[in-house]
């Protein structure tokens, strides 16, 4: 019996590694899946649900309630910060707003910011924040919200977001809202990456959500 | 009378040559120590090229600050400040934090910085720095 489940998995990775192999360009889907068997139109079908980002509420820098639906038909980056963030917070910020720069008249693409800190980023302070750093329009969100569905969020997202802490990653985010990638926003050089990937993505065919 | 007058003519020549070396030295060491200081203290915030971050974060490329700020520019790095500041004619009102530098080490970053960026200003020496520090406010 131990034996057919390493064979499984071995099989599983070959495959995996293959039909890598024969889409070179295509961006992988990151975190869990698992297979559903449904029936359509009579027929036995099996489809893929993949993990996508759970649901949120959070109010943005112009007061305005934003819904993980509020990003339907959006690729975005996201990334969790704080604006009294003394070390990677600028160096992230820097880089993002050349992805800000990339992409803001392209349409169909969003940033997402949210501060682990909501007690200090009010409204009003993400909005001096945003207006500070050069961003003047919804293209880059700063969203605040109760600090716990932060940091709960933040495991969706695959980062790590607790008090006064926060990892320096940006996630990108497909129109399905699954991750598609994750980079380290300090590094110059993979968030150039960032940019060809969402490039990449952007060229992708539309697929139907399957769940 | 002329072996004496070459004698001392070489050993002038030679004085001069070794202080003017050992200044060059001095500065070389303070530069290359504020470049490391700079990076663990500095570069986040005010970047690489000591560019600064748009409205948030000033750069550090305005020699003419420098010049009419010079003797408060020790405090504004051993305190941090908070308030309005204006460099190259844009305001910038955000918080920095106090570096807690040692005196030395805001001497080896301001050399640093005064002749980094476009700036071009030579050495900022530890004595400077400590009689500029007993006039912080």
């Amino acid at each position: 019996m131990k034996n057919l489940i390493y064979t499984c998995f071995a099989v599983l990775i070959l495959a995996a590694c293959s039909s890598n192999e024969s889409a070179k360009n295509a961006l992988p889907i990151y975190g869990n899946r698992e297979p559903v068997t449904k029936t359509v139109n009579g027929k036995t079908v099996t489809d893929t649900i993949y993990q996508t980002i759970p649901k949120f509420s959070f109010i943005d820098q112009y007061g305005d309630s934003i819904t993980n639906k509020s990003l339907d038909g959006n690729i975005y980056v996201a990334d969790f910060f704080f604006t009294s963030c003394p070390n990677i917070c600028p160096v992230m910020h820097r880089n993002m707003l050349k992805v800000y720069n990339t992409f803001n008249k392209v349409g169909d693409f969003k940033i997402v910011s949210y501060t682990i800190d909501p007690k200090h980023d009010s409204v009003n302070v993400l909005k001096q924040y945003a207006e500070k750093l050069g961003v003047k329009d919804k293209n880059w969100l700063f969203l605040q919200g109760k600090k716990d569905e932060t940091y709960k969020l933040a495991k969706g997202y695959m980062v790590q977001a607790r008090e006064n802490v926060h990892d320096g990653f940006f996630i990108l985010v497909d129109k399905q809202k699954r991750i598609r990638g994750s980079y380290l926003g300090t590094d110059p050089a993979q968030v150039d990456k960032m940019i060809e990937d969402i490039k990449t993505l952007q060229a992708e065919p539309q697929q139907h959500i399957a769940q | 009378m002329r072996a004496f007058l070459v004698i001392c003519f070489f050993s002038v020549a030679a004085t001069v040559l070794t202080s003017c070396s050992e200044q060059d030295l001095e500065y070389k060491r303070a530069y290359t120590n504020g470049s490391l200081v700079y990076q663990q203290h500095c570069q986040n915030c005010h970047g690489n090229d000591g560019e600064g971050l748009s409205a948030l974060i000033p750069p550090l490329t305005d020699s003419i600050y420098y010049k009419k700020n010079s003797a408060q520019l020790a405090c504004l790095i051993k305190n941090g400040s908070s308030g309005l500041m204006i460099v190259g004619d844009k305001a910038y009102t955000d918080k920095m934090p106090p570096s807690g530098l040692a005196p030395i080490e805001i001497s080896q970053v301001l050399t640093y910085i005064r002749n980094s960026f476009g700036n071009k200003h030579g050495i900022v020496s530890v004595d400077e720095v400590n009689k500029d520090l007993e006039g912080c406010n």
